[in-house]
């Protein structure tokens, strides 16, 4: 039975609920409010930036100077990839992991999150190595092989808890028809996880675009994805906040916008068996 | 109908041998976001044209990345670059390493013995030039012309340190914002400990004595903290440990600095108009000393290098040379004015007559030639580098140091424990690398 509340208790966690959105969303608005600013008038106190002129001359600037349909691309190819391979992997193994679990599974779990707590930057010279001498520096099949690696046991560790909501008893079910294991996991599994199963494939589509270690150490200019775009603009000499913001707004709108009107989506699925 | 076969396969033939002969080298350029850099990168149809055959692709990073990025790659020989961009620190590093290509036999149009000897010097290893200089800069220090005349001062070409502090202190006006001295604070090797250790230097403070035995015990370094915290504490910015040079840079031009010692590129942003407040008001000097000898002013340059590693290493110095050569200069001041063209390299760009006229062009040469990385000192030490110690474990032990001068500056700490520390930290580092027998 829902609780009644009153409607100034309604005011005030509503009110109170906008502003916290406000504080968090607060950067990205600066971001873009600096990115409409000359470089002169982009560092002055916040009220003389929003009193100062409007102009469209960092994006001018930035569309000269980098190509970003390049960048894009490449960032959609490898999100999407490495995502797409994360999720061939991660179905069957969290499938395993929540219908029949052996004796190590909790452990094999505790194990593949560990991995996370390792600092990239310790592996970067043996991967180096390895991608030398492999030829894959700079392509796009080397990144996904590794963003796929870096997001698996968050993408098998969310499957897995949408996985155990569902009751064996269905799959079972489906067995005693005769359905065989792919069909199993296929027709069976696969569409009563389908919120969940959108919320990590948004969620990793979010953390691969957002990447920025592994994507600007090992790409130079063929597969280098937008994280190499706003990284061109920081400087440490000289007035760069305009330009770089120009660059950032560019490189976070298309998965802002995804994000926006797959929101529904997103929460349905990362809240999926949380009142359960 | 056989005999056109034939003549279509012969002419395909040929058309691919003519190809070949065109074929395109695309060159790798690894290079940091600064103005000088991002205007070559614009005149790159003055290349193309002198050079079809060479198609050149930009890698532009934030500088600490690049220098990871960089650093990954020339160590584990991934040949992801042909041409790099680096700095007076790593350079002799790199070339000791074996790591870079020698230059020496760039042509003799290149006319090495232009390059200014301070610049040269910091670039060649045992007698092999192993990068081109492309710019130049040392420090100065920058002031508010009006200020100074209201405080009742006149700015010496070559101040003191004792001037700077007693003129800080007639020029802050806390309660309109507006502070004495802007100086680095932000804890970095490239950050407050640039500026610290070039500062340290006219103090007659040295990192090492030759014995690689660290100084920070001794009374020159204690010297030298005190009085940058004496001189930050009373009439530097609030919050001045988080200032590095873009944030000073930006202080100077709201109008809220009376001087600000940096680096001699800033000149000119603080007298451009289209950003800057106070571009009508700001007189250059030279860097302050204490008598001893040497002037508080570094040395650095952004370099030109080519990876040992490097397969297109003909096309990389094509351009190598093209980048820095005089007619390069020249190009840039066809197009963008004499004062855009990259300062602090070559010695017939200082005695062009109409390079002559660009202010604080004849300081910035000066400067240069003041500073001598191989005896940055006033007495002897083991290294080289005037605001570095080129050696590899600098960048590490120069940010360990940087944070703890910083918390000193924050209140944190006091200078005798922040210099304490830093003896500590860095006796135990030299003497794990060996250097301390």
């Amino acid at each position: 039975m829902a609780r009644k509340t009153s409607p100034t208790r309604q005011a005030v966690v509503t009110i109170a609920a906008w502003t916290i959105g406000f504080l968090i969303f607060f950067p990205i608005l600066w971001i873009i409010i600096l990115s409409f600013k000359s470089e002169g008038d982009a560092i002055r106190t916040p009220l003389q930036v929003l009193m100062s002129d409007w102009t469209l001359q960092s994006y001018h600037d930035v569309q000269e100077r980098s190509n970003y349909a390049r960048h894009f691309w490449n960032s959609v190819i490898i999100s999407l990839g490495s995502t797409a391979l994360a999720l061939v992997i991660a179905i069957p193994a969290a499938w395993s992991m929540a219908f029949v679990p052996g004796r190590r599974t909790k452990d094999l779990l505790m194990w593949m999150l560990s991995t996370k707590m390792m600092p990239a930057v310790g592996v970067l010279v043996p991967l180096y190595l390895l991608f030398r001498d492999f030829r894959l520096l700079d392509t796009h099949i080397g990144l996904i092989g590794v963003l796929t690696m870096v997001n698996l046991p968050i993408v098998i560790w969310m499957l897995y808890t949408y996985f155990k909501e569902i009751p064996g008893e269905i799959l079972e079910a489906a067995r005693v028809d005769g359905a065989s294991l792919r069909h199993e996991i296929i027709h069976v599994l696969t569409p009563m996880a389908i919120p969940g199963i959108a919320s990590t494939l948004l969620l990793n589509i979010i953390l691969a675009w957002n990447e920025a270690f592994w994507t600007l150490q090992l790409t130079t200019s063929k597969a280098a994805p937008l994280t190499q775009f706003i990284a061109s603009y920081s400087s440490p000499e000289g007035l760069f906040y305009a330009k770089l913001s120009a660059a950032s707004t560019m490189a976070i709108a298309p998965i802002l916008i995804l994000g926006w009107f797959s929101q529904k989506q997103l929460v349905r699925g990362l809240t999926f068996g949380a009142v359960k | 109908m056989q005999m056109n076969i034939r003549a279509l396969m012969g002419a395909s033939a040929l058309a691919m041998f003519a190809g070949a002969g065109l074929a395109e080298t695309t060159i790798t350029v690894a290079t940091v976001n600064n103005g000088d850099m991002i205007r070559m990168q614009k005149l790159m149809p003055a290349f193309n044209e002198a050079h079809p055959d060479i198609k050149v692709e930009w890698v532009t990073l934030e500088e600490n990345i690049l220098r990871q990025r960089v650093t990954t790659d020339i160590a584990t020989k991934g040949g992801q670059f042909d041409v790099l961009t680096i700095g007076t620190y790593e350079a002799p590093i790199w070339g000791k390493q074996g790591w870079l290509m020698s230059l020496n036999d760039l042509p003799a149009e290149y006319d090495v013995d232009d390059l200014l000897p301070a610049i040269r010097g910091g670039l060649t290893v045992d007698d092999q030039l192993i990068a081109a200089p492309f710019y130049g800069e040392s420090s100065m220090v920058m002031y508010r012309t009006d200020l100074m005349e209201q405080a009742g001062l006149e700015m010496p070409e070559a101040p003191t340190w004792e001037f700077i502090r007693e003129a800080a202190e007639k020029m802050t006006d806390k309660g309109n914002e507006v502070y004495g001295i802007c100086l680095r604070g932000k804890a970095g090797w490239g950050e407050n400990m640039a500026f610290l250790t070039a500062m340290s230097n006219s103090f007659g403070a040295s990192w090492f004595d030759m014995d690689w035995k660290p100084q920070f015990d001794q009374q020159p370094w204690k010297d030298t903290l005190n009085f940058y915290l004496d001189l930050m504490n009373n009439y530097g910015p609030p919050g001045a440990s988080s200032n590095g040079f873009n944030e000073n840079l930006s202080l100077f031009q709201q109008g809220k600095c009376g001087m600000w010692i940096d680096a001699t590129v800033a000149a000119s942003f603080v007298t451009n108009p289209a950003e800057s407040t106070v571009a009508d008001k700001v007189g250059f000097a030279l860097a302050p000393d204490n008598g001893l000898g040497k002037r508080g002013n570094w040395l650095w340059a952004w370099n030109l290098a080519i990876p040992a590693s490097s397969t297109k290493a003909d096309a990389a110095k094509t351009f190598v040379a093209w980048a820095t050569s005089k007619e390069y200069l020249a190009l840039v001041a066809e197009n963008e004015g004499w004062a855009n063209v990259p300062p602090g390299t070559r010695q017939s760009l200082y005695d062009n007559p109409e390079y002559q006229k660009v202010p604080f062009a004849k300081m910035t040469l000066d400067l240069i030639n003041s500073a001598d990385p191989t005896h940055p000192a006033v007495h002897d030490v083991p290294y080289i580098g005037v605001q570095f110690v080129a050696i590899p474990e600098f960048q590490g032990l120069g940010t360990a140091v940087g944070q703890m001068f910083s918390a000193a500056l924050a209140g944190s700490t006091t200078a005798d424990q922040a210099l304490s520390q830093a003896q500590a930290l860095v006796t135990n580092e030299m003497t794990r690398s060996g250097y301390i027998k």
